[in-house]
């Protein structure tokens, strides 16, 4: 029997088929370890996992801990919201922060934003740098550490990589570059897309195409992050979905999308403060957190009655 | 960029040569396809694929930049960093020097809050001479619902600025600058952006301005169900064009209040709320309000115009470089003023219920 003709998914299709195996006969005859080569057991995983423990902060403390401890470095995380919950400010505070040198318990590490909707200011991420050099003189200071503060926040900007983006062609392009510019750049260490729908809500006529090319697009994602070691960020927009009677927001990019990423992250509003929910993680407990956007970048809210709120 | 010939990349002969024979011409044509259903399409191996797929992302990736050279480019070339000065203090603070370039600034209002008026100040300052803090360029003024007035805006333009308008001609040549267009269907609309895209890369206009985006759509006030907004395809161009030709440009809207039943909510947020909370909390109501999320998405700053007894405010609402303010404002003969040049810092529910006169 052809390959071809069995039923499994096109992608364990084409793996088999690259492999050389082009019939049953062929797979039967092979040995277990010949056909999984690339595949490693639980034990290796958890001593790599164990090794890559950094995370980005998002300079909320509230936010780190339901995120235990931020950003994590090999996976894809996604983060949706209303237009102006902050999203773009989240993308740009992780630009900044990925560049906290080690010895303040950053990753020292560059970014790469990639914008298509145009929404980076400039300005703003230099007002994000300059209090975050603040911030780690300040912290200099309170414990009166030795490490001195080199880093000026014009050397933050000269960190983050800017590729503006006007298309889902050029999209779909600058993601398969990804892997050759950060072989380039190997102190890369966060990849912000700022937003993955914009391009794909309008221009894609026919919409399982668009289901297709958005989950290669994530498998591609997911291995930029594994084989780099670094975070991958998506922040995404919202629509309205009609279910149960009544119109209900969801995240853009429909349902096989949901699946795509390893986290999801949902920013909403919550009578007058901005809150943080875990909608989706392997790993991370289902919780939500409040957090607020000041003029130097993302900060705890400073509400009064702010508890983490556990939601299982 | 998409449109980029795969024949012009330089790629090794039999891969190019396959290309063509399954008609893949463009960089477009290559990169909406998926991996897999171009190694089924060509009939070459997926290593192949994925090698020819690297090249052309590569070419058609557009050049990086830090986001020091883009700040230093702006600063060097641009007018002010890439900001219209809208010479009103406390805005123009807000907003790091003004209206920014290269992005969607929307102007949010009932009738009568006096977004027509501001678009007629911006227009002038656009059209003024550099040494008067102006872009000294075109403007192009897109008028849907026959607001514009050229009387009031030169009275603007001689209240505000007497010894330029009172030399001889000056009126004359500002005012010539101002081009107006004034579509009666989106049919026309369309076509009129089509035109003003020439003359937008040919460096001569500084500003577009729209007003207003949703008359342009009937009916778009009834949520709509899920499918293609009518105006994405020029959501999307007016991003583009924006961002191209590094302009700023002014949309304005309207605004309608918000019905019980339209408070959209999370599944996560609907499963743990009570009847009683369901009821009270409302949830940015203008913001879905108008043209919906998509639309929302692609702006970048919004100011939302109201009057609330007898005093009118322009609410910084969204804006990437600031937090919610609210300034009061009147309107008098050179356009508008600020009463006071510092803000107050809003809580957010107030920019959501929006009371009407």
């Amino acid at each position: 029997m052809e390959v071809s003709k069995l039923p499994i998914s096109a992608t364990q299709r084409g793996k088999l088929i690259s492999a050389g195996y082009t019939s049953l006969s062929s797979i039967c005859s092979a040995s277990s370890s010949d056909i999984s080569r690339g595949t490693q057991t639980a034990w290796d995983m958890l001593q790599e996992e164990q090794e890559s423990l950094a995370r980005i902060t998002t300079s909320c403390a509230d936010l780190d801990n339901i995120l235990g401890g931020g950003i994590g470095c090999r996976e894809v995380t996604e983060i949706g919201g209303v237009p102006g919950i902050g999203k773009t400010q989240l993308g740009i505070q992780l630009a900044v922060n990925v560049q906290i040198p080690v010895e303040f318990g950053g990753l020292g590490g560059k970014a790469i934003y990639i914008d298509t909707e145009g929404s980076f200011m400039v300005e703003r991420a230099l007002q994000i740098a300059e209090a975050c050099v603040e911030d780690m003189l300040e912290y200099n200071r309170f414990l009166r550490n030795d490490c001195q503060v080199k880093t000026q926040p014009k050397d933050i900007l000269e960190n983050i990589f800017y590729f503006r983006i006007c298309s889902y062609t050029e999209q779909s392009a600058v993601i398969n570059y990804l892997d050759k510019f950060v072989s380039e750049h190997k102190d890369v260490k966060v990849v912000i897309i700022d937003s993955i729908a914009f391009h794909f809500r309008h221009g894609f006529v026919d919409l399982a195409l668009r289901t297709r090319v958005l989950s290669g697009i994530a498998l591609k994602l997911m291995n930029l992050a594994k084989k780099f070691s670094l975070a991958v960020v998506l922040l995404n927009q919202v629509t309205t979905k009609y279910t149960e009677g009544s119109f209900q927001l969801c995240l853009a990019l429909g349902d096989s999308w949901s699946h795509c990423c390893t986290n999801r992250l949902i920013l909403y509003w919550n009578s007058n403060e901005r809150h943080a929910y875990i909608d989706k993680s392997p790993y991370l407990r289902s919780a939500s957190a409040s957090y607020s956007v000041t003029s130097r970048g993302i900060r705890n809210s400073t509400s009064r009655s702010k508890r983490i709120k556990m939601m299982i | 960029m998409a449109n980029k010939l795969i024949s012009e990349m330089r790629l090794p002969k039999s891969i190019a040569n396959i290309f063509a024979a399954r008609n893949i011409t463009t960089a477009k044509d290559a990169l909406s396809l998926t991996e897999l259903e171009l190694m089924k399409l060509l009939d070459v191996e997926l290593s192949e694929v994925r090698s020819a797929l690297a090249l052309v992302s590569e070419i058609v990736c557009p050049p990086f930049q830090t986001a020091l050279l883009l700040m230093e480019q702006r600063a060097a070339t641009e007018h002010l960093g890439g900001h219209l000065p809208t010479r009103l203090k406390g805005l123009d603070a807000a907003l790091c020097g003004g209206v920014p370039f290269g992005v969607v600034t929307e102007l949010v209002g009932p009738a009568g809050t006096g977004k027509t008026q501001f678009c007629l100040k911006l227009s002038l300052l656009a059209a003024l001479p550099a040494h008067y803090g102006g872009l000294d360029g075109g403007v192009i003024y897109i008028d849907v619902e026959s607001t514009f007035t050229s009387r009031r805006m030169i009275e603007m333009g001689a209240s505000s600025f007497p010894e330029i308008f009172h030399s001889k001609g000056m009126a004359q040549e500002m005012a010539g600058r101002i081009l107006v267009l004034q579509p009666t269907s989106l049919s026309e609309f369309t076509e009129s952006l089509e035109k003003i895209k020439v003359s937008l890369l040919q460096n001569q206009v500084k500003l577009l301005v729209i007003d207003s985006m949703e008359a342009l759509v009937p009916g778009v006030h009834e949520q709509r169900a899920p499918g293609q907004h009518p105006l994405s395809w020029h959501i999307s161009l007016i991003t583009s064009l924006a961002e191209f030709s590094r302009i700023p440009i002014v949309v304005t809207n309207q605004v309608r209040p918000q019905s019980h039943d339209e408070s959209c909510l999370y599944p996560f947020q609907v499963q743990k709320m009570d009847r009683i909370l369901k009821d009270r909390t409302r949830y940015y109501s203008h913001i879905v309000a108008v043209l919906g999320f998509h639309w929302a998405h692609a702006v970048t700053i919004r100011l939302v115009l109201e009057a609330k007894s007898g005093q009118r405010f322009m609410n910084v609402e969204k804006s990437p470089t600031s937090p919610p303010l609210a300034f009061s404002f009147t309107i008098n003969p050179s356009g508008i003023s600020l009463l006071t040049d510092d803000g107050t810092e809003m809580v957010v529910p107030e920019t959501c219920n929006l009371s009407s006169r």
